[in-house]
């Protein structure tokens, strides 16, 4: 097995009384893309909000058990999770540029914030996180346009590209095709695939095409436990747990 | 919680089922030439296989057909992807056991014409096994038999031994009797022919222990999917 770069121990995360996540275990190999899947409600979005402490800005929420990046616990009051947010990058279902800055501004930002000033590297970083989302072709020329202005797929790219541009080490990502066309979902699909060289992926989706398309390793979900925990290519062609054949198979309920 | 696409699945399997008995009925009219050592009723049978052979021809594009249709449109996986793997699989394992009855035709045929007459006991009983692992193949898909597939696979050994046993003795009886050499060729290219047959429901067998467990139990098994 190669190098596990982000880890869950025991993971518990829920809002009020309710525990939306159980105790989950699950290790993330670097280079790798793991797909999480299960149906709505199990705990996928609380669960992914907890690896880069996101969850925690919920009113009410709470959690406990151990995240592990690079070994680091990164859960607790001695860890700032704005520096976490950076390491471990997020992209959302529904893309969300923001709506005041430039295309360029966008990307960047999140550097501005950091101190970087000088425009020479402001414009490479720019320039390599839209190459590396795949959208640099079709902004190169309007780089100056709000971020707003372009489709829903740019904007999706627009914002790995913004995530991109501080170098994480993961990339989470929740739903992101959900609110796109075949021919945007195909180019994030092909992005996930090219991105994995230099950052680990992980990705809830309710799409299991996708899911068996893009991920090397999938968990399934349900209720807020892990029920299983494989090779993409064996979860769904040989299934071992009876409530992840009938998940996939589309037979629960 | 019936899906809709278990009914186009059971169709499927209905398909396929109906292609197997075109095949299986093949197969017994083959094994019917042998026993009969009558140049007429082998004759009928030839004919009777002839015509079997066209519905195993239409059976076999229609089961592929359903099959990227289903595959395309459903974009199956787990049980539901395994099964219409192995159906495509064992549609075309049974296509080539309709081949290998109209084999046996020609072969036999030619075989009642020679002079002086011979018997050919020894492919009668060969036959008979070659009919009972056949049948028990198709049973195992039909009743989702695991267990009862990796049983049939042990037929296959008493398949080759038999073939193996004509094969010497024919051997040892052109020795002596060198003018019948076209005897010879017969017989051996017969069991020859229904020793594939039962390589064929080999397959089938692998195919449903695959389609149930997803164990990939071919060339002495382990490693699945
Ligand atoms: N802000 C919140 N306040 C209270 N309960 C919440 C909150 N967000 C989620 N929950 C509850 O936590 C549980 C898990 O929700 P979560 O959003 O993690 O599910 P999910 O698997 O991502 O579902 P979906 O596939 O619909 O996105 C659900 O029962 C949900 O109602
Ligand atoms: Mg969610």
């Amino acid at each position: 097995m190669s190098e596990v770069i982000l880890e869950t121990k025991k993971l518990v995360a829920g809002f009020g009384d309710l525990d939306a996540v159980k105790g989950i275990d699950l290790r993330f190999e670097k280079n790798s893309v793991t797909a999480i899947i299960g149906p709505s409600g199990c705990g996928k979005s609380t669960y992914i909000r907890c690896l880069n402490r996101l969850h925690e800005e919920v009113p009410g929420a709470y959690s406990s058990g151990e995240v592990l990046l690079n070994g680091e616990n990164i859960q607790g009051l001695r860890v700032d999770p704005v520096a976490i947010r950076r390491r471990i990058g997020m992209v959302f279902q529904k893309p969300n540029p923001f709506p005041s800055l430039s295309i360029f501004d966008n990307v960047c930002v999140g550097l501005k914030l950091s101190g970087v000033r000088k425009s020479s590297v402001l414009k490479e970083v720019v320039e390599t996180s839209l190459r590396a989302a795949a959208l640099w072709d079709e902004v190169k020329d309007k780089l100056d346009a709000p971020g707003v202005s372009l489709s829903g797929g740019q904007q999706q790219r627009l914002c790995i590209a913004r995530t991109l541009a501080v170098e994480p080490t993961v990339l989470l990502m929740d739903e992101p095709t959900s609110a796109l066309d075949p021919i945007s979902t195909a180019k994030i699909e092909e992005l996930v695939t090219d991105l994995k060289k230099r950052v680990t992926i992980v990705i809830v989706t309710h799409n299991m095409q996708q899911a068996a398309r893009i991920s090397d390793r999938t968990a399934f979900f349900l209720l807020g436990d892990l029920i299983e925990f494989d090779d993409t290519s064996r979860l769904f062609t040989a299934p071992k747990q009876e409530q992840t054949e009938r998940y996939i198979t589309g037979r629960f309920g | 919680m019936e899906r809709h696409f278990d009914i186009e699945l059971r169709s499927l399997k209905n398909e396929l089922i109906k292609m197997a008995g075109f095949v299986e009925q093949s197969v017994a009219y083959a094994v019917e030439a042998i026993r009969a050592q009558d140049p007429n009723i082998a004759q009928t049978k030839f004919k009777q296989i002839f015509e079997v052979e066209r519905k195993v021809n239409q059976a076999h594009k229609d089961v592929d057909d359903a099959c990227v249709k289903l595959l395309a449109l459903q974009q199956p996986l787990a049980a539901d992807l395994r099964l219409i793997v192995a159906i495509i699989k064992m549609n075309s394992d049974l296509e080539r056991m309709g081949d290998q009855a109209v084999n046996i035709a020609h072969n036999s045929e030619r075989f009642l014409k020679l002079e002086p007459k011979q018997t050919m006991e020894d492919l009668v009983v060969m036959g008979d096994e070659v009919r009972t692992m056949v049948r028990g193949a198709l049973d195992c898909f039909i009743n989702r038999d695991g267990e009862m597939a990796r049983k049939i696979l042990a037929l296959d050994d008493s398949i080759d031994e038999a073939r193996n046993r004509i094969f010497s003795e024919m051997k040892t009886y052109l020795k002596t009797h060198p003018e019948n050499i076209e005897h010879g060729f017969n017989v051996i290219f017969i069991a020859r022919n229904l020793e594939r047959i039962g390589d064929h429901a080999t397959n089938i067998a692998e195919d449903v222990v695959f389609a149930i467990t997803g164990e990939d139990i071919r060339h002495g098994g382990s490693k699945g999917v």
